[in-house]
């Protein structure tokens, strides 16, 4: 057994009582068993559920004790240096008591809800004395400002739930990804299978995998969270590959500012990501599916758990689905507040209970992602197409779109336009039609942000832009994840940019020099122009420091901090400059 | 499933072609060919942690430049170790840790920055790793603002030496830190003290707590110490042990990081266990 040493602090008794019932809930082998077994390998089995364990905790008690900490890795065998390392990568864990008790709110300050008016919002609950914290997007840019709250012994909430969802393309016959937002009652299973729901699923186990796969990659669907990866390419890798365990993740760790549209998909729609997993699972000959959620997605978390419930109990999930002869299953996994763990392998890293650190490509993740072992991961947009395409085949669902961009898009409207919200239009309708579907900007049109802060800004001249994804990269920007931010002319690009590079400053997981510091330095510098703007060594800093960032860092984080913030330069946002 | 190391692979480095064994690295073959690459977070005996970026090379076909330490050599690929674009991601690489850390105590930044015409004065008022000094036993101590965060320590403290885990990464972005948990010192930490964590340390923020005292004397005189290669005495297993000595006083103890038994790595016996040798009253056994 492993010769770990756990120091003094100990645990009070409701923490050994909150360690103790998650553990046995989990069919975690306890002590007695892990000496007959072998320290290394049984520690590596149960270190996964480091996370959850650290978010019990934190629940309970308002912040991780060092006697709690302690009682959890002794129980998980993890060394207490490396859980407190996990328990301080998260903004949702406090590893100091806080000084004021009663709910922590977290309130956004980025973009679309600085527009909103977060900054009185923030003023207004901390004047009562209580606990803010200045939050990264939360994932509610179409009801902005976004507030999300954290209380001990309560679940995590976020107030604007209880509104329920405003569907601004309700009864538009031609959806096709949001057919059932609004229609079917994401809470029944019954009302899923009834709208079209497992159709998919049954008609992937009747034509075998090579169809599904050949199907796919003729249908052309490419990843929607930015990258635009070949989505039948990477099923089939994972297919291929000889490993008698895979895994199938979904990838909704949405955390993109600006970005809310896997929210809704889970929220509206839960039934519609299990159900494109498990193809998912059956197509790629991978048993254990994982889905990594937003810590601060409470609802969407609620939605899914009960999906997978009714699945399992319908025969969904479990061993011989849908009475076929393949088994499959999914945990939820939530995250706790870092941007970075929707990079896939800071992803995979955070579910395996260490800190959400990238780790260096290749190995790309259908040879070796999570546990090390071939997987496909895709987020719950990419997923549900996937649905689309088995049941309207591929010819109707090439049918709208372009060649290279076939199909439908989400697009996340916030800002400074009429009706902010969720979108699906085809690939190909241009940029400013999209905004008259939405009502049209308020006030005049200064910059869209496109694809969210590792995005890049278009000013008015390209309202007659395509939206496909070839037409994007013709223009030097991108789609990224859908997200379109509108900034009227009343906005200052300069606070704009000031808090982009303070956003990555704070995300940035602090692994590779080039995105720990640059981030540091290029906020630096925005806070040190002045009105006149960048003067030439300010200029020639910037221009440094992005070329670091985006050629020598680790991941994709680092490669576009300095993107936004660059195209708004160019893009003569930011005022020209002092001489 | 392949072997390692069962077939040859050739990779043309700055025009030179470098045949060499399958999965060996780009750095590697590199240096085989004489070409050098400066590197701060690459050690032999340690797995890369391809943290600080400084030796990252342009490769064909790659959208952004790559780590040459971690990087395996693909059959038939193009590569470049000094262009304009190499240089000046090394050089800003060097300028943020230069504009972040005192890095006066290693020698080979010093060296690199002056090769990459290293510029801090365009940083106005730039953020700095900042922390009080951890004197916390007599052994050695830690400065964290010279820590550049090469996780080499923590390698060595966990899985690629001790397997001690007393020390990992806390916090996040700018301010991670190397850290016990709760920042609780050492002593009450897991550290079993084997000094492994401060014989990878490149910037001397790990530091034994004989060459601190010298240096605070000002008193530490590199080039007139001498090296002494002998064998640990306390047991069996015949670690390799490098005394360096000035004024006829051990003042550390490394070993090589290429020895069969130690890969340079030492438990606290052979490390600090020295100070006997110095005792008024012992005397050496007369050679027979």
């Amino acid at each position: 057994m492993a010769d770990l040493q756990f120091g003094d602090a100990r645990p009070d008794a409701e923490e050994i009582q909150i360690v103790d019932s998650f553990v046995s809930e989990t069919a975690v082998v306890r002590e007695g068993e892990r000496v007959v077994r072998g320290g290394v390998t049984r520690r590596r089995e149960q270190r996964h559920l480091l996370l959850p364990g650290l978010h019990l905790l934190q629940n309970s008690q308002g912040w991780i004790s060092p006697g709690g900490l302690n009682y959890l890795a002794e129980v998980l065998q993890v060394p207490p240096a490396e859980a407190y390392g996990v328990a301080t990568f998260y903004d949702l864990f406090a590893t100091e008591k806080p000084s004021i008790p009663g709910p922590q709110h977290h309130i956004c300050v980025d973009a679309a809800c600085a527009m909103a008016g977060s900054a009185d919002l923030l003023s207004k609950i901390q004047a009562t004395g209580q606990r803010v914290h200045e939050s990264p997007c939360l994932g509610q840019c179409e009801r902005a400002p976004a507030m999300f709250i954290q209380e001990v012994g309560a679940p995590d909430r976020v107030p604007a739930d209880a509104d329920g969802f405003s569907h601004p393309q309700r009864g538009d016959s031609s959806l096709r990804l949001l057919r059932r937002f609004g229609v079917a009652d994401p809470l029944s299973i019954d009302s899923y299978t009834s709208n079209g729901g497992y159709d998919a699923l049954g008609l992937a186990l009747n034509i075998g995998t090579e169809a599904v796969l050949s199907t796919l990659e003729a249908s052309g669907l490419s990843g929607r969270g930015g990258a635009a990866f070949p989505t039948g390419t990477k099923w089939r890798a994972v297919a291929e590959e000889n490993s008698s365990s895979k895994h199938v993740v979904a990838n909704a760790d949405e955390s993109e500012p600006g970005t809310f549209k896997d929210r809704l998909i889970m929220e509206n729609d839960p039934f519609a990501v299990i159900e494109a997993m498990t193809i998912a699972g059956v197509t790629t000959g991978s048993e254990r599916g994982w889905i990594y959620i937003r810590g601060e997605y409470p609802l969407a978390t609620h939605r899914l758990n009960h999906a997978i419930q009714s699945a399992r109990a319908s025969g969904y999930l479990g061993s011989k689905i849908a009475g076929s002869e393949y088994s499959f299953d999914i945990e939820v996994r939530r995250g706790a507040g870092a941007y970075i763990c929707g990079e896939e392998t800071a992803l995979f890293n955070s579910i395996e209970g260490q800190r959400g650190e990238p780790r260096s490509k290749p190995p790309f993740p259908t040879t070796s992602g999570l546990f090390g072992e071939p997987t496909v991961i895709n987020n719950p947009e990419t997923l549900i197409n996937v649905l689309e395409i088995l049941n309207s085949g591929v010819d109707a669902y090439r049918s709208l779109g372009t060649k290279r961009s076939p199909g439908t898009k989400l697009f996340c409207l916030s800002g400074h336009i009429r009706f902010p919200g969720l979108y699906e239009i085809p690939f190909g309708v241009s940029l400013g039609e999209l905004l008259q579907i939405a009502g049209g900007v308020v006030g005049d049109l200064q910059a869209i942000l496109m694809g969210g802060a590792a995005g890049r800004f278009v000013g008015p001249e390209k309202l007659d832009l395509p939206l496909t994804l070839e037409d994007a990269a013709a223009n030097e920007t991108t789609l990224g994840s859908g997200a379109l931010m509108v900034f009227s002319n009343e906005v200052n690009m300069l606070d704009v940019t000031r808090r982009l590079a303070q956003f990555f400053r704070d995300e940035s997981c602090g692994q590779c020099v080039p995105c720990r510091i640059g981030t540091v330095r290029q906020h630096e510098v925005l806070l040190q122009i002045n009105a006149k703007g960048p003067d030439q060594t300010q200029r020639e800093l910037l221009d440094d420091i992005s070329a670091v960032m985006g050629d020598a860092s680790i991941c994709g984080l680092g490669h576009t901090a300095a993107s936004a913030i660059q195209s708004a330069l160019d893009l003569g946002l930011l005022p020209s400059g002092a001489p | 499933m392949k072997e390692q190391g069962d077939s040859q692979v050739s990779v043309h480095i700055n025009g030179i072609k470098v045949s060499v064994e399958e999965g060996t690295t780009l750095l590697q073959a590199a240096n085989s060919a004489g070409i050098e690459i400066p590197t701060l977070c690459w050690a032999e005996n340690l797995t890369p942690a391809n943290a600080c970026r400084l030796c990252v090379v342009e490769q064909q076909g790659s959208r952004t430049l790559v780590s040459s330490c971690s990087r395996v050599c693909e059959d038939g690929a193009q590569v470049l170790t000094d262009t304009d674009r190499v240089h000046r991601s090394r050089k800003m690489v060097l300028e943020f840790l230069a504009s972040s850390n005192d890095l006066s105590q290693s020698p080979d930044l010093v060296a690199w920055s002056k090769m990459y015409d290293v510029d801090t004065e365009r940083y106005k008022a730039p953020a700095k790793i900042e922390d009080q000094i951890k004197i916390e036993d007599d052994l050695f101590v830690r400065a964290y603002d010279r820590c550049v965060l090469c996780y080499k320590c923590v390698e060595a403290c966990g899985d690629d030496a001790q397997h001690t885990f007393a020390i990992a990464i806390a916090g996040r972005g700018f301010d991670a830190r190397v850290s016990t948990e709760y920042e609780v010192p050492l002593p009450e930490s897991a550290c079993v003290y084997c000094g492994n964590c401060v014989g990878v340390c490149p910037t001397n923020a790990l530091q034994f707590k004989t060459e601190f005292d010298l240096r605070d004397a000002n008193d530490w005189r590199p080039s007139e110490q001498t090296v002494t290669e002998t064998v640990c005495s306390y047991c069996g297993v015949g670690c390799s042990l490098e005394l360096h000595t000035q004024d006829n006083h051990i003042v550390k103890v490394t070993s090589p990081s290429d020895h069969s038994v130690t890969s340079g790595h030492l438990c606290i016996k052979g490390r600090f266990g020295w100070q006997y040798v110095h005792a008024p009253e012992f005397k050496p056994r007369e050679a027979p």
